[in-house]
């Protein structure tokens, strides 16, 4: 029972702190564009605008949802719920600091350590095709549903790329933990250098592009190439069906670069020091510290690249992206069993 | 195998499901509703539309489904292997080695015959059929 009661908690927690997360992480972006273009951005709701998307959020809820007459209803109802539900479900498993001891119970800061982690990852990140998919399908239009096609296509080639990325992750790790991964990388080399994952240079470089493309973010947002599609898979939806896809997107977007921190930048690793209650505090602060720059990364190459030709897009998943991690799996096999086992003849 | 650590997972697809829900819901109670038929027209830039929206498309599409599918199954495997690789050594490396060399072959084979290539002009029965480039007549 106790058990189930930490689940709950630590489940309703995860859930508010995404939505918080979230909230900031648009008005970040609004921002941070606007800069880059010589605009303000918003302003004017609360300080700074912070609260901007708050008030955006409140007013497609009370905007018409209209349901046009060409849609299979069910279906159209069902893609933005699962579109959301695979957002908020990664989540799950990203550690966001280390272990905390109160009156002697270990409480760890991520809801649940599946040792299958990186496994449900994958899968979970596959569930946001279906979405896309039926969002597109059911809407009984043109153009969402050339949106929704090319977006499956796009996502399910980087995934692939995605996964072999992650290959060498585990071989150096040898664990499919998240919590696992963390705590690997937490040695250092030579007393002071961290041995985070980001020595798997190739594999870090891979991931993040395979990233931007399953994001659908610049410069692979060609589900939403407004000149080709007008909004890809989401055209016929207003009101706060929308407003679901959209709150998905970032929260993808935030677990995204979360889960890049946790596979390649250490995760909450850092120097700790001070009183016990900074001990807990600190490994959370570099965990969100790194993952904001993370996130920094992807509004700074949305204000930068522009968006690339359907054929380039999937001639580069395809022709570069893939044979060059398969060469890397292969190069970083041997390299391993060199390190472990010695040389084969020897 | 230790079902408990699923019990979050269970948890946070109800929540998902029911905040998204009651969302529509609660939008749909609050909101204004005024269709017409315009309104309700599939999306056509302001004009009516002239095509049946379920058209087919391109069978390349599913032809990356598939490829997605062979590539996908690997990782599985690969995934499986990298786990336990300290205790396979060397016997372990070799097998995964040759059965990633096979599939290297697979994409070899599939560049080669232009399933990758998704530029019409770049495809090589495209340049056979209907853009042959000239042949370079040899001086007499």
């Amino acid at each position: 029972m106790e058990d189930f009661i930490v689940a709950a908690v630590k489940t309703v927690i995860a859930f508010a702190l995404l939505f918080t997360v979230v909230l900031l992480l648009v008005w970040i972006e609004r921002r941070i564009v606007a800069f880059m273009q010589n605009r303000l951005g918003p302003t004017r709701a609360g300080p700074l605008g912070i609260l901007q998307t708050l008030a955006d959020g409140m007013k497609l809820l009370f905007k018409e949802s209209m349901t046009p007459d060409r849609v299979e209803v069910w279906l159209y109802l069902a893609a933005p719920i699962m579109a959301l539900v695979p957002a908020v479900l990664i989540f799950l498993v990203v550690p966001i600091g280390a272990p905390i001891t109160i009156g002697g119970t270990e409480y760890t800061l991520q809801v649940t350590d599946l040792n299958v982690g990186v496994l449900y990852v994958l899968a979970m990140s596959s569930m946001a095709v279906y979405a896309i998919a039926l969002a597109g399908w059911s809407s009984g239009s043109k153009y969402p549903l050339l949106g929704s096609v090319r977006s499956a296509a796009q996502m399910i080639s980087y995934e692939a790329a995605m996964g072999l990325a992650l290959v060498p992750v585990i071989m150096f790790n040898g664990t499919t933990s998240l919590a696992g991964i963390v705590e690997a990388q937490g040695a250092t080399y030579f007393g002071f250098l961290p041995a985070w994952n980001i020595v798997l240079l190739p594999s870090f470089v891979v991931f993040v592009i395979a990233m931007f493309a399953e994001t659908n973010r610049a410069p692979f947002d060609l589900v939403e190439a407004e000149q080709e599609i007008v909004g890809g898979f989401h055209t016929e939806y207003s009101g706060f069906r929308f407003a679901l896809f959209f709150l998905a997107e970032y929260i993808n977007l935030f677990n995204m670069s979360a889960l890049t921190v946790v596979f390649f930048l250490g995760g909450w690793q850092g120097p700790v020091f001070g009183p016990t209650v900074l001990q807990w505090i600190l490994p959370v602060i570099y965990f969100f510290a790194k993952t904001f720059a993370i996130v920094f990364l992807f509004i700074w190459v949305r204000g930068t690249l522009p968006r690339m030709r359907y054929d380039q897009l999937m001639g580069f998943g395809w022709k570069r992206l893939i044979p060059v991690s398969l060469a890397w799996i292969i190069l970083a096999m041997i390299a391993v069993g060199i390190r472990r086992f010695g040389l084969p003849w020897a | 195998m230790d079902l408990a650590a699923y019990l979050p997972v269970a948890l946070m697809f109800i929540l998902g499901v029911v905040f998204a829900a009651a969302a529509m819901l609660i939008s749909w109670r609050i909101a204004p509703n005024n269709p017409s038929p315009e309104k309700l027209a599939p999306y056509e830039c302001g004009i009516v539309p002239l095509q049946e929206p379920v058209e087919r498309f391109p069978v390349k599409f599913y032809l990356v489904a598939m490829l997605f599918v062979i590539f996908d199954v690997e990782i599985i495997f690969l995934f499986a292997w990298a786990v336990r690789m300290d205790e396979f050594g060397w016997a372990g490396i070799a097998s995964v080695g040759l059965f990633m060399l096979l599939l290297i072959e697979t994409l070899g084979y599939v560049w080669k015959r232009g399933a990758l290539d998704w530029n019409v002009a770049s495809r090589a029965r495209y340049r056979r059929v209907v853009a042959p480039e000239p042949e370079i007549e040899e001086a007499a």
